[in-house]
């Protein structure tokens, strides 16, 4: 396969919580249930840790989509502040939007600790939803963003 | 012995913070006896070549107002970064892009093409600013506009930043102050870096307004609501970004009975202004259902614009995707 | 060739260059004054909603924010069909005038004044507000001083803050004034008239009684004629506020009437390609290029051009100032550009009296605060906001358009408000002359 017809691999980071949707990933881990290794996690102890920042942290820093997973509402170890993390992810999908990336690229899944195979089901069908977005290439600072919209005139 | 010499200077910017610097009253004159004012366009009539006939570090003290627009407006950042021993990004647009910053959610091309088809230009040749244009006598050139505005820092290393859209009159006092006590040094600068002129809280620490616990369930709109002049108005549902912006300002506006739209930029601590506001609101809303949140987020008209009003120039994406394609 | 290029202009607000050609005799063969910035408000309005068009449109320029706010402001009210309580629109108009007042004495002590008071031959480093203090005495200098504060205290009073105001809002503003307020108000407004004599002596004693400048003053040099546009009340005289657009032409006699929200139909905006701001100019007279006369659509909008197009001064010693300016300069309308700064004192001492008339009128306060800023119970926000065309002012331009789930209006256009610090022929006259 040459470089151009290699398929797009979408880079996604995954937040997870420490007592459910990462013990899922774990779980899947060791049921050897394979799922994409586009994903990248990363631990909080709940998913109401998720500060905003981290997610436009990752899109600025090259993620092409990311995930928002915790404990099923009512679940929450910390009581209610998966609901938070429900609320951040509403508004920042249309903050988001505003900024001209596509709801597509932010999920919000809520996995038990028993969920493994879901889990993997459903991170394999985000890759593939992301794949069909296409690479977000957010500009890097210092990029060249694009061409002068001006010319130079002559007489 | 020679004074210190001071430079002010306007990249992309609206004059208010050279108004603010004004507003100092009578300690302009302290300004005067302890400088010499080599640079400052709006008040003198020094021209750049001027500055660049200065040796490097010869000024000693760069107030720099205004972001970074066009390739003159970086040009300019350098050759003062260059000449000035202090270089204090100064009020909201050199610091964050402020107000002129909402350019990044269109590409630069919308924006000049907007500007020069508006219902009252008459190009029907569909003329757009060239920059550089032969007229009989010779060429004359305007500045590149950049694809997206840029914060000062972005540009040049910054020695201190004073927020504020503009900042506040006492808080330049203040500094003007601390300045020339360092200078005679009866005083110390703070470390490289720091923000001065301002406060290390929120604007809510500030705000006269009593607080209480908020469950929001719906967002309002200024002009459509009474409003409850004792009690904080993100409770009574106005969009009020206090909660992430910094203090230092008194909280003018919410003691006008109008909402903080954050002019004084990212409280202390803060990555990422609009992130800040997110998580600020989403904790008011009053609701663990996913159509109702939504319904009730449905209130907040322009989340970016509002979250982003001074900030986005500065924030982690720093533009729509579509400003990035050009 | 010999090019001079002055880079950038100074004493004024915004940026610019000027080049100007020479040929061998050393004779001007032609100036271009091109404006390096452009910043795009008509591109990032549009999307934000309708109460932020005062706040965004402040930033387009800090030393006159608020005529874009207040232009913006109108723009508002229109969007809701809703006619401004009489106090909110005293509240705005005393805000305005004591705004006018601040911003006058601005320019002619630090802007435009220097030139005068320090002289055309002054050192670069001298020409200046400090030159000026230093020249003049801190006696002076504190009244100035003393002056801007004052201005800007009211502002901060009414509109929130001494810079950008925040207060209006559709339908008026977001509080009012406490009796105290009003009387501090009031005593500052006593003092501005006094100070606006004063200038006007200042200006009679350093320029009128100095040969060198009234020639400079009434000779051709500084002179076109042009168009001249200002706003007018039902009087015909001069309001800084609201009212109508009047422009007269050359000869002085009135070309058109209009209201505000018409602008659209008698101004349009040329383009030329080196430079980033369009050329507003009458499109019933139609552009033809850089030039005066009555077939020319350029026109003038500053002191001199509101004076030019209005009958006279609501106010009474404003009027007997405006009586002394045409007879001493030969009846109107007057084409000497530099006059432009005697005008300005002129209508300095205007907008002091009518900082008085409004701040001792007893409907300033007759509103209670809370009552101030919402929209009557009656509206209807669904069915009543049917705009979309609604184009109100001279000053910037907001028209607005609602989409209606999200009540977010959509600013295209703007609003009418008289903008002291319009552009004029003699800021680029006196720049090129005194560098």
């Amino acid at each position: 396969m040459t470089e151009e017809t290699k398929p797009f691999e979408p880079v996604i980071i995954g937040f997870t919580c420490n007592w459910c949707s990462y013990r899922a990933a774990d779980m899947a881990g060791t049921a050897r249930i394979k799922y994409a290794p586009n994903i990248r996690l990363i631990r909080l102890m709940c998913s109401g840790r998720l500060d905003p920042t981290f997610v436009f942290k990752a899109f600025a820093g090259g993620a092409d989509a990311v995930l928002i997973s915790g404990c099923h509402p009512g679940d929450c170890h910390y009581v209610e502040q998966n609901y938070k993390a429900m609320r951040r992810f509403h508004l920042l999908k249309r903050v988001l939007a505003q900024l001209g990336i596509e709801p597509g690229r932010l999920k919000l899944l809520w996995a038990s600790a028993a969920e493994g195979a879901i889990f993997a089901a459903e991170i394999n069908k985000f890759v593939e939803e992301v794949r069909a977005l296409g690479p977000l290439n957010w500009a890097q600072p210092g990029e060249q963003v694009s061409t002068p919209i001006m010319e130079e005139v002559t007489a | 012995m020679s004074k210190p010499k001071f430079a002010m200077y306007w990249a992309a910017s609206c004059g208010g913070c050279e108004i603010a610097v004004l507003n100092i009253h009578e300690k302009i004159l302290d300004v005067d006896a302890a400088f010499d004012v080599v640079f400052w366009p709006v008040a003198m009539d020094a021209k750049y070549k001027d500055v660049e006939a200065m040796q490097d570090g010869e000024i000693t003290l760069c107030l720099f107002n205004g972001g970074m627009r066009n390739d003159e407006n970086e040009h300019i950042a350098k050759l003062l970064r260059k000449k000035s021993k202090i270089m204090v990004s100064f009020g909201s647009c050199a610091c964050e892009g402020c107000i002129p910053g909402l350019a990044n959610f269109s590409p630069i091309k919308e924006v000049v093409d907007t500007a020069f088809s508006t219902i009252t230009t008459d190009n029907p040749e569909n003329i757009r600013p060239q920059i550089s244009y032969a007229m009989p006598e010779g060429i004359i050139t305007i500045p590149t506009l950049n694809p997206v505005l840029k914060t000062l820092d972005q540009v040049v290393d910054v020695d201190y930043y004073m927020p504020g859209c503009p900042p506040e009159s006492h808080q330049i006092a203040a500094v003007v102050d601390l300045v020339i006590a360092a200078l005679n040094g009866k005083a110390e600068l703070p470390p490289k870096g720091a923000t001065i002129g301002a406060g290390n809280s929120t604007v809510c620490d500030e705000c006269p307004r009593k607080r209480n616990v908020k469950t929001i369930k719906e967002f309002g709109r200024i002009q459509l609501m009474h409003t409850d002049p004792e009690l904080c108005l993100l409770e009574q549902g106005i969009p009020c970004n206090g909660p992430a912006t910094r203090s230092g300002c008194n909280a003018r506006c919410p003691s006008a009975a109008a909402q903080c739209i954050g002019c004084y930029g990212p409280a202390e601590g803060v990555v990422d202004y609009g992130a800040r506001l997110i998580s600020a609101f989403a904790s008011v809303i009053d609701s663990n259902k996913p159509d109702e949140i939504d319904k009730i987020l449905d209130g907040l008209v322009d989340p970016a614009g509002q979250f982003y009003r001074f900030n986005l120039a500065g924030s982690l994406l720093r533009s729509s995707k579509s400003a990035q394609k050009g | 060739m010999q090019r001079i290029t002055i880079d950038p202009i100074t004493r004024l607000e915004g940026h610019g260059k000027i080049e100007i050609f020479l040929n061998e005799q050393g004779n001007v063969t032609n100036t271009y004054f091109q404006i390096p910035e452009l910043r795009g408000f008509e591109r990032f309005c549009v999307g934000r909603p309708v109460e932020e068009m005062p706040l965004l449109t402040n930033r387009i320029c800090g030393v006159c924010p608020e005529a874009h706010h207040m232009a913006a402001a109108k723009a508002t009210d229109a969007v809701y069909h809703v006619e401004v309580p009489r106090t909110g629109k005293m509240l705005r108009e005393l805000l305005y005038s004591a705004f006018y007042c601040t911003d006058h004495t601005t320019h002619f002590y630090a802007l435009g004044g220097p030139d005068f008071i320090m002289g055309p031959d002054a050192p670069v480093a001298e020409r200046n507000i400090l030159g000026v203090i230093h020249k003049v005495g801190l006696e002076i200098g504190g009244k100035v001083i003393q002056m801007r504060k004052y201005g800007h205290t009211v502002v901060e009073i009414i509109g929130g803050r001494k810079v950008h105001p925040c207060t209006s809002i559709p339908g008026g503003l977001t509080k009012g004034i406490t009796e105290e307020q009003r009387k501090e108000i009031e005593t500052m407004g006593r003092w501005a008239i006094e100070f606006a004599q004063f200038s006007l002596q200042v200006f009679n004693d350093i320029v009128l009684s100095n040969k060198t400048y009234l020639d400079l003053i009434v000779g051709d040099i500084y002179t076109h004629k042009t168009y001249y546009m200002g706003m007018v009340d039902e009087n015909n005289k001069v309001n800084f506020y609201d009212g109508k657009v009047r422009v007269v032409g050359p000869d002085g006699k009135e070309y058109v009437k209009y209201e505000p929200k018409d602008y659209a139909a008698h101004i349009a905006e040329h383009v030329e390609p080196w430079t980033y701001l369009k050329f507003p100019y009458l499109k019933n007279v139609g552009w033809k290029g850089f030039t005066d006369g009555p077939d020319s659509g350029v026109y003038m909008a500053t002191p001199l051009s509101r004076l030019n197009a209005a009958d006279g001064m609501a106010t009474p010693l404003a009027q007997a100032e405006y009586e002394k300016f045409y007879s001493t300069l030969g009846g109107k309308p007057v084409h000497q550009r530099l006059a432009i700064h005697w005008a300005r004192l002129i209508e300095l001492l205007y907008a002091a009296e009518r900082w008085v008339e409004l701040a001792t009128d007893p409907e300033i306060r007759s509103m209670a605060s809370t009552e101030m800023g919402k929209l009557p119970d009656s509206f209807n926000s669904t069915t009543d906001m049917t705009i979309t065309h609604n184009p109100v002012g001279t000053d910037t331009a907001i028209e607005v358009r609602v989409c209606s789930n999200h009540h977010l209006l959509v600013p295209l256009l703007s609003t009418f408000i008289g903008n002291p610090l319009q552009m004029c022929a003699s800021t680029t006259m006196r720049t090129i002359t005194f560098n």
